[in-house]
């Protein structure tokens, strides 16, 4: 067995790798391209940098290939995003015409590859249009969706149907973001890969060294929430459920989220959790590199109870990470976010500052109950919720594929 | 001593069908018409697929019936439905509309979700595939459970209920083959119930209830 799988193997058990073997057995050799549209930056293409090598590890022939363009061509590809997100956005026809044109130059470059290939999966919408310009495609294609599309923006989600409907079969993170499509929509979860640095076993002198660096006070519990400066993950009913519960127990508060360099939008709600965070010596917003990801693990890992107080939410795979860690979570009631979080079992659910100061105090009183609500948090992350899944299903789908129309499939 | 014990395991992948319900008339009549693999899935699914609903309900349409609808009676109804006690999917599909119908009947308006907690239904495709292992004797069995993965647990402990005409599970059907001495044990496992339990904690008592009936050569 091979060095990348073994370490999968420490985490998740033997069991769960010898039958990711025996289900690529019946793929291998099987030529499979992944296209996107970008190496770096993003949660597809961190899946790629290891779906790929494992796919490969497990005797599949499988290649990552990326999509360019011009400054225009993302713009248009951003503006889709937010449209499919929910956002009115209207895109001039001008660059749905560069939209048009880049995936036909990028196809010029990709076609024989493509056309050759078992299978070709494409992922979100940047290259969706490849599918058109590969007339001579001999294996099955299939679009996987990342992005919440359950309230798409209508003229944006009408414009890319036609592009979509032609492919084998769709992916989607859930049954709720499914749109009516005319192929076969398979649902995948999103995971955590459990080997990366935000998620990886950290030594406890690593962990220890967030307290000095960041000036945390070893005495008193700590409340942690990473996100991003954004309203709608709500820092600052965050910063109001703090006051609320500071007036019975002592805590502290780390708020730590990602650069804001480039989103005016991000400075601005920045500035105002600096506002209400004031000078209060135990809020401690954290403003961290993009690259940050060990960081990141160690202040989930020292947390007493995380939040995840978002008022709307995709899937939410803070909440996931920080399960993983063996934290209860306190998370808005909204999205992907109520569909890990359990009140009682993986922590609660809430729907405002008051909510969740309810729910701190309450954890904060019962020891033993936020750890055992830890630990089930942990066991649910291991058994639904990591890269291995993921995996498992895109063999599962691939299988399924080569044999539809059956719903039983007998490999001998 | 019959034949070796074949050691299988599955995979499962779900496909939405684009069938929702935002209200209870509108599951009564989706549950009229979705496959049959549909009631398969949402009783038997979340073993194998990432579960997201309440483990205090067991089946999808009770979570929903709390979570969604807010309907606790009609959650424990239907939550109480066990899937073995029913010959077939058909029966238990009649089964589920009979308890919906029973709360409509009883119910001055019709229950209804807000728009982002609807009822989506999915059914699934099942990969089946020989993980080549042979297993000559119980004992050997009993050594094997706890490392065998969930889903070879689900596919002979819980599926075999589906495929096989007596409706018993894998184990107990090859124990009862291996001689009258393995009777007893048979008996045990197929006692066990797997409805309540995530299959991690159906492997542990499988392998408890094995110990427990092969204890000087299981513990081995």
């Amino acid at each position: 067995m091979s060095n990348m799988l073994d370490s999968y193997k420490d985490v998740v058990g033997e069991e769960v790798i010898y039958q990711l073997w025996q289900l690529a057995g019946a793929l291998k050799g099987a030529r499979v391209v992944h296209v996107n549209s970008t190496y770096e930056g993003g949660g597809v293409a961190e899946i790629l940098h290891r779906l790929v090598p494992l796919q490969q590890e497990l005797g599949l022939d499988s290649a990552w290939e990326v999509i360019t363009g011009e400054a225009a061509f993302y713009e248009c590809t951003k503006r889709f995003h937010n449209a499919l997100q929910g956002n009115r956005i209207d895109i001039p026809e001008k660059l749905l015409r560069v939209y048009e044109t880049t995936n036909q130059q990028n196809a010029e470059i990709l076609r024989e590859k493509l056309e050759q290939a078992d299978f070709v999966f494409i992922h979100d919408p940047q290259p969706a249009l490849l599918l058109q310009s590969c007339p001579n495609r001999k294996g099955r294609w299939v679009w996987r969706c990342h992005i919440d599309v359950s309230h798409p923006y209508r003229p944006v989600w009408k414009y890319l149907r036609g592009f979509l409907e032609p492919y084998d079969a769709s992916v989607w993170s859930l049954a709720a973001f499914v749109q009516p499509i005319s192929n076969p929509a398979y649902i995948i979860a999103p995971s955590i890969d459990p080997i990366s640095e935000k998620n990886i076993d950290l030594d406890p002198a690593e962990i220890e060294s967030v307290y000095e660096k960041y000036g945390l006070d070893r005495s008193l519990p700590i409340i942690v929430q990473v996100s991003r400066f954004d309203r709608f993950k709500d820092p600052v009913g965050v910063i109001q459920a703090y006051h609320l519960v500071k007036t019975f127990t002592p805590i502290q508060l780390v708020l730590a989220g990602g650069g804001a360099a480039d989103d005016p939008e991000g400075e601005a709600m920045l500035a105002e959790v600096r506002t209400a965070a004031g000078d209060d010596p135990n809020i401690h917003v954290l403003l961290l590199p993009p690259d940050a990801h060990r960081t990141i693990n160690a202040l989930q890992r020292v947390a007493d109870i995380v939040l995840q107080k978002s008022t709307r939410e995709g899937f939410g795979l803070t909440v996931t990470e920080a399960m993983w860690k063996g934290k209860p979570v306190i998370g808005g009631n909204t999205g992907g976010i109520r569909l890990q979080v359990i009140n009682h079992h993986t922590g609660f659910l809430v729907n405002t500052p008051e909510g969740a100061a309810l729910r701190i105090r309450y954890l904060l009183q019962r020891r033993k109950e936020l750890k055992r609500m830890g630990e089930e948090a942990r066991k649910f992350a291991l058994e639904n919720f990591l890269l291995t899944r993921q995996l498992r299903e895109h063999l599962t789908l691939m299988v399924a594929m080569i044999h539809e129309p059956s719903d039983r499939i007998e490999l001998v | 001593m019959g034949d070796a014990f074949a050691l299988k395991d599955c995979a499962l992948i779900a496909i939405s069908t684009g069938k929702r319900a935002q209200n209870l008339r509108e599951l009564r009549d989706r549950m009229q018409e979705i496959p049959e693999g549909c009631i398969y899935y949402h009783f038997w699914g979340g073993l194998l697929h990432p579960r997201f609903d309440d483990p205090e309900y067991q089946n999808d349409f009770a979570a929903w019936a709390y979570h969604g609808l807010n309907d606790i009676r009609l959650a424990e109804r239907l939550g109480i439905i066990s899937p073995t006690d029913f010959p077939n999917l058909e029966d238990l599909r009649r089964e589920v509309i009979e308890v919906i119908e029973e709360r409509l009947d009883e119910s001055e308006l019709v229950p209804w979700s807000k728009v982002d907690r609807q009822f989506y239904f999915v059914h699934s495709k099942t990969v089946v595939f020989d993980t080549t292992i042979r297993v000559d004797d119980p004992v050997e069995l009993c050594r094997l459970i706890p490392h065998l993965s969930t889903s070879t647990i689900f596919y002979h402990f819980i599926d075999a209920r589906r495929r096989t005409p007596d409706r018993v599970n894998d184990f107990s059907r090859w124990l009862l083959e291996c001689g009258e001495e393995y009777a007893a044990l048979a008996r045990r496992i197929a006692d066990v119930d797997p409805y309540f339990l995530p299959l991690t904690e159906v492997r542990a008592q499988l392998s408890t209830v094995f110990q427990r009936h092969l204890p000087e050569r299981g513990s081995a």
